[in-house]
């Protein structure tokens, strides 16, 4: 919807990354703050189940995951939303080789984590 | 842009989101787990909602690329010129080590923020941190 309106694509990684440091953060912060408050309201709304399992992870695993995933969105050009929907629906070469990657790794992360817990 | 249009773009994709159960990492980890396929305890839920958000996205990309311009008049980005380099794989290959450690892609991750601030702070920071990392230039 935003590339139809406005010619921007909504992968949110790459929102998110122009937004720390770059050109035009202004409707790129709105953005966020709009996907920041859906959280709130749901979590008034909802409740906990909103962000349910969160609290299972430890601290230290959040961080390092929280890292790969920003390293590695920021070099690939895209995470599930930007590859795997935009991408995929716009029928980009890069992104139909990316989302089997990114989903074949984790699938396989869980797996080994499961079998070494 | 606006930034009340991005604002209503962010709160309606976070509400998807939340609706679609992507916001919970308990959910999204039931989907990563392949190995429980079989078990019945896999949840291939996660599927139905990437087919569907596609089934939408994908004729609305094809009606912009037909108009050749957005409806506000502004330029429609093309398709990148650059083909599958080492950095695609490799960025896809850390994202993919990062997703099935928590279960987070950046899109829940702020979802996740504003519904609870802590521990998502300890999962946003270095996320932040990782995006500054890994740019190019």
């Amino acid at each position: 919807m935003l590339w139809l309106v406005h010619g921007r694509i909504a992968g949110i990684a790459g929102i998110a990354r122009v937004a720390l440091r770059g050109p035009d953060r202004d409707w790129r912060l709105a953005f966020i703050a709009g996907l920041v408050a859906a959280g709130m309201v749901a979590r008034i709304t909802v409740g906990p189940a909103v962000v349910a399992g969160l609290d299972t992870i430890p601290l230290l695993r959040l961080a390092i995951a929280g890292l790969l995933v920003g390293i590695g969105t920021s070099m690939a050009n895209g995470c599930t939303s930007g590859h795997g929907i935009c991408g995929l629906a716009r029928l980009s070469r890069r992104s139909l080789v990316a989302v089997p990657v990114f989903m074949g790794t984790a699938m396989i992360t869980l797996a080994l984590f499961k079998v070494l817990a | 842009m606006k930034w009340t249009h991005a604002f209503l773009a962010g709160l309606v994709f976070g509400a998807g989101l939340v609706i679609s159960g992507m916001s919970s990492p308990a959910r999204v980890l039931g989907f990563l787990d392949i190995g429980a396929i079989g078990t019945g305890h896999w949840d291939p839920r996660l599927a139905l909602v990437m087919i569907g958000a596609l089934a939408v996205a994908t004729p609305l990309f094809a009606l912009g690329r037909r108009r050749g311009q957005a409806l506000d008049g502004g330029i429609l980005p093309s398709l990148p010129t650059q083909g599958v380099d080492r950095r695609l794989i490799g960025g896809s290959v850390l994202f993919g080590l990062g997703w099935g450690l928590a279960g987070i892609c950046p899109g829940p991750a702020l979802v996740d923020l504003g519904a609870q601030p802590w521990p998502m702070l300890a999962f946003v920071l270095p996320l932040a941190i990782g995006l500054l990392l890994g740019r190019r230039d």
